[in-house]
């Protein structure tokens, strides 16, 4: 049988792409042997790179069965008038997730400013479970164990930032788990993989080699409500003051 | 929804519903009433024992109750057992089950028993059939009551009581402090607001006991203890006088400080929260009753004035404290924690978390209440029951 270029190029395709999944999805074997104890996870999310096109929410909804209407992550629009620093309006249509309509420019500064669960070190949330479902593991993720949480919604209270959930359909707390389930195997969080810019990198702080380290050197990087002293492992670049 | 402003995504619906709201207050008519049978035992304000045993009964048809709102609100109340298996001892709230079993089983229930022994011995050989059997088992196999061993009763029941007190604050404190302890919530994150929730139980437990105190007398056709009525009201007027002291100084301590949650939590009061709290909470549910209760202090009124006036300042004390409850816990989930939005509490009828719930959880108590009167009768009467009988049963013995 005579195969012409075009015909092996058709029958070639479908296994090349077949090919390039099964790699993407071999990715886990990076780390089989992954050890807890020699990470510590965050997250550097760069203000000046987000663009606000929701595919980080989308990628997430997606990946985590996020039930409509509620967030492990969102994306807000700050616009903010030149002497009313401390009123900015705000806007996260859908939680940003299908990007956000055009304003008329009317001079205004503004910016995107993705959001998520901040993993605090000394979380409050981790603090006032009352079974100690929430939890923060030894690689600085914390957690909701969906088989012990009473429901009781203590911890939504508890966050400071708006990150928690009641979740409908499990009746438990839910929010971001850092992809922990990717993580753990090698792999980037869905939001980082999907953002087009780089404005949202997972970032080990237990590792010397991550260049999080230099970045957090030579960069303005703050956290949201330091004043609260959570030990927020979310760094934001180019935080402006009247994001909260 | 009615969202106005902009909060984060995840908080246009309030996490704590009107049962979280009843939970506190429960709670609070517990202690509250404790405190005022302790007046008698403690601290021998002989003026209120009328009311003693009735306090008594009364904290605990509502602490039985105290727990049901809690386990109505939990997502899983099936693993609500965990708090008592595996405490999360940096939590607040891990501290629930065992703060009310220690109130329930260790004070509420060891007082009652202990200063009702005499009466339940005397019961389970008086009554026949099926009361028999149950004050029978309700004397825990404790059928003497001779002299010594009442004074043994009567000593042991005030050393419960003096351990009851702080238990009774602690009881309601700890609830101030959950609230108290979140930092997230401006609203809420207050050293005060254990205290203000102490006081304000005390508010409320009293005024409840007070009215109770009138309505089964007057349902008996008896004779009301003015002198008691008298002294509860007067209790009730210094801990009202406290209690509003506090919340003032709360609210001036953060209109002057005017933090950067002001400008939120002040339009929050001056608009959503107009009515629960400017109306409702501080003019007709605490000035109001305050300036009943002084107005016997300063003016001498007769006897049928003076019960209406305690009757219409204790109504309008439990409807102010309600909604103080209402305020602190609803009130501190209408805005978002990012100080720019505010949302609104839609009050659903007869859902799992709606009012019919609520309403019935809040009239749980009266008939448990009834129940207990039934078995433990609480009348100051039963004193002159007949001498030679109490004689005959004590030395058939």
């Amino acid at each position: 049988m005579n195969l012409t270029r075009r015909q092996c190029l058709l029958l070639l395709l479908p296994a090349a792409a077949a090919g390039w999944e099964a790699l993407q999805a071999g990715a886990p074997e990076r780390a089989p042997n992954y050890d807890k104890t020699q990470h510590w996870w965050g997250m550097l999310l760069d203000i000046s790179k987000c663009i606000g096109c929701g595919n980080c929410v989308r990628a997430c909804a997606a990946e985590n069965q996020v039930p409509p209407g509620y967030f492990r992550t969102w994306v807000e629009r700050y616009r903010v008038r030149d002497e009313d620093m401390p009123y900015p309006q705000v806007d996260s249509p859908d939680g940003g997730m299908h990007g956000f309509p055009p304003i008329p420019a009317d001079g205004m500064k503004e910016f995107f400013v993705p959001k998520m669960c901040n993993h605090c070190a000394d979380s409050p949330c981790t603090q006032v479970c009352p079974v100690g479902a929430t939890f923060i593991t030894p690689d600085g993720v914390v957690l909701v164990d969906k088989e012990y949480c009473l429901g009781c919604r203590y911890c939504i209270q508890a966050c400071p930032y708006g990150c928690r959930f009641f979740n409908p359909v499990t009746h438990t707390a839910e929010k971001c788990t850092l992809c922990y389930h990717r993580i753990t195997k090698g792999l980037t969080t869905a939001c980082c993989e999907a953002c087009p810019t780089g404005a949202r990198q997972l970032v080990d702080l237990k590792n010397p080699n991550d260049p999080i380290h230099a970045f957090l050197r030579t960069h303005n990087v703050a956290v949201l409500k330091p004043y609260l002293a959570t030990g927020a492992k979310v760094f934001y670049n180019d935080l402006d003051g009247s994001v909260r | 929804m009615q969202v106005q402003g902009y909060m984060y995504p995840n908080e246009y619906e309030l996490a704590w519903s009107i049962l979280i709201v009843v939970y506190p207050y429960i709670t609070g008519l517990v202690a509250g009433a404790f405190i005022l049978a302790s007046l008698e035992r403690v601290f021998h304000v002989e003026a209120v024992k009328p009311t003693y045993r009735l306090a008594l009964l009364t904290a605990l048809a509502f602490l039985l109750v105290a727990p049901l709102p809690l386990q109505l609100h939990l997502g899983h109340p099936e693993r609500s057992f965990e708090m008592y298996l595996t405490p999360h001892r940096t939590s607040a709230m891990a501290m629930f089950g065992f703060v009310y079993l220690w109130y329930l089983m260790a004070v509420l229930v060891l007082e009652i028993w202990l200063d009702y022994r005499r009466d339940i011995v005397l019961l389970s050989q008086r009554t026949r059939g099926w009361r028999r059997a149950i004050y029978r088992a309700l004397t825990l196999g404790s059928s003497n009551i001779s002299a010594g061993a009442l004074a043994v009763d009567e000593r042991a029941g005030y050393i419960v009581t003096v351990v009851g007190i702080p238990s009774a604050l602690l009881l309601h404190g700890y609830v101030g402090f959950i609230f108290g302890s979140v930092k997230a919530n401006p609203w809420w994150s207050s050293p005060l607001m254990p205290v203000v929730f102490i006081f304000s139980a005390m508010v409320s437990g009293i005024a409840a006991v007070l009215l109770i105190y009138m309505f089964t007398t007057w349902v008996r056709k008896r004779a009301l203890d003015m002198r008691c009525l008298d002294t509860i009201a007067r209790y009730l007027l210094y801990t009202f006088l406290i209690d509003f002291s506090l919340e003032m100084l709360d609210l001036v301590h953060r209109i002057y400080e005017a933090n950067e949650s002001f400008r939120s939590l002040d339009f929050m009061v001056h608009t959503r929260l107009y009515l629960s709290q400017i109306v409702i909470q501080i003019y007709i549910g605490t000035l109001l009753p305050l300036a009943l209760l002084g107005l016997v202090q300063v003016i001498k009124l007769g006897a049928t004035a003076r019960k209406r006036i305690y009757a219409c300042a204790g109504s309008l004390a439990l409807v102010g404290i309600f909604a103080m409850r209402w305020n602190v816990v609803i009130g501190g989930q209408l805005f978002s924690k990012s100080f720019l939005g505010y949302t609104t509490y839609k009050l659903a009828f007869a859902t799992r978390e709606g009012l019919l719930p609520a309403i019935l959880l809040m009239l749980l108590p009266l008939p448990i209440l009834w129940g207990l009167t039934k078995l433990l009768p609480p009348w100051p009467e039963r004193e002159a029951e007949p001498a030679g009988e109490n004689r005959a049963a004590t030395l058939s013995l």
